[in-house]
């Protein structure tokens, strides 16, 4: 049965991008605002989720060329080597550093390692929560 | 002021109310979703009304959050009810 959903394909390519800096907004804001690498990652996976909905599985595999374990794989990585890091400047595993650089476009700029950290948790959350979506919706 | 706000949050969760009842007792299923879907819209306002009276800017995002789930929610339920997949394999099966 062919069915016609052009009314959902095109709100769904203008409220994607919507969703999608929304959760950019809420990762970066997560060290003086409620927000961080979790929900951050769940809502660009609600994003996809979107995507997912609107076309089907074959397009968004060719839209996204990513293996969503090796993204976790990456995070993962991101998180412990950012915590490794520590070791080499003689002080105790997990302790952050942070200081204020000037930067070209953003001016004073506080810039942390937790935001590494933080971005390993995100990059864990979207391939994880990606991969159950995938293969339970694309199992028969 | 603080009691205008008490009253309309009062309403908004009268209103709930009368959404839960509907979700109870939905005689078909479309009748629950759009009753669901209602909930969310009244779980925003009584958020928004709830920030105006902690003061506080800090639940913002929880609105817009909710408001992007529950049309996730609402848009997966419904391709479930009309086509019984709700992730589509791709073109040639």
């Amino acid at each position: 049965m062919k069915t016609n959903d052009v009314i959902l394909q095109t709100t769904t390519k203008v409220v994607f991008f919507i969703i999608f800096l929304f959760s950019i907004h809420i990762f970066f804001a997560g060290h003086y605002t409620p927000g961080g690498g979790f929900v951050g990652g769940l809502l660009t996976t609600g994003a996809i989720v979107l995507l997912l909905l609107a076309f089907d599985l074959k397009t968004i595999q060719q839209i996204l060329p990513f293996n969503f374990t090796i993204v976790t794989g990456i995070g993962l990585l991101l998180a412990l080597g950012t915590a490794a890091g520590s070791i080499f400047f003689n002080v105790p595993f997990f302790t952050h550093a942070f200081d204020d650089f000037t930067l070209p476009l953003f001016g004073e700029t506080s810039l942390h390692t937790a935001m590494l950290f933080d971005s390993g948790v995100y990059l864990v959350v979207v391939g994880s929560a990606i991969t159950i979506i995938q293969s339970i919706g694309g199992d028969d | 002021m603080i009691i205008f706000y008490t009253v309309c949050l009062v309403l908004v969760i009268l209103s709930m109310v009368g959404l839960l009842y509907r979700v109870w007792r939905g005689p078909s299923v479309p009748d629950r979703l759009i009753a669901l879907d209602a909930i969310g819209v009244m779980l925003i306002s009584s958020i928004a009304l709830l920030s105006i009276l902690f003061d506080t800017p800090f639940f913002i995002d929880v609105i817009l959050l909710i408001a992007i789930m529950s049309f996730i929610g609402t848009v997966s339920f419904s391709k479930f009810i009309e086509r019984g997949e709700i992730i589509e394999r791709g073109s040639d099966s």
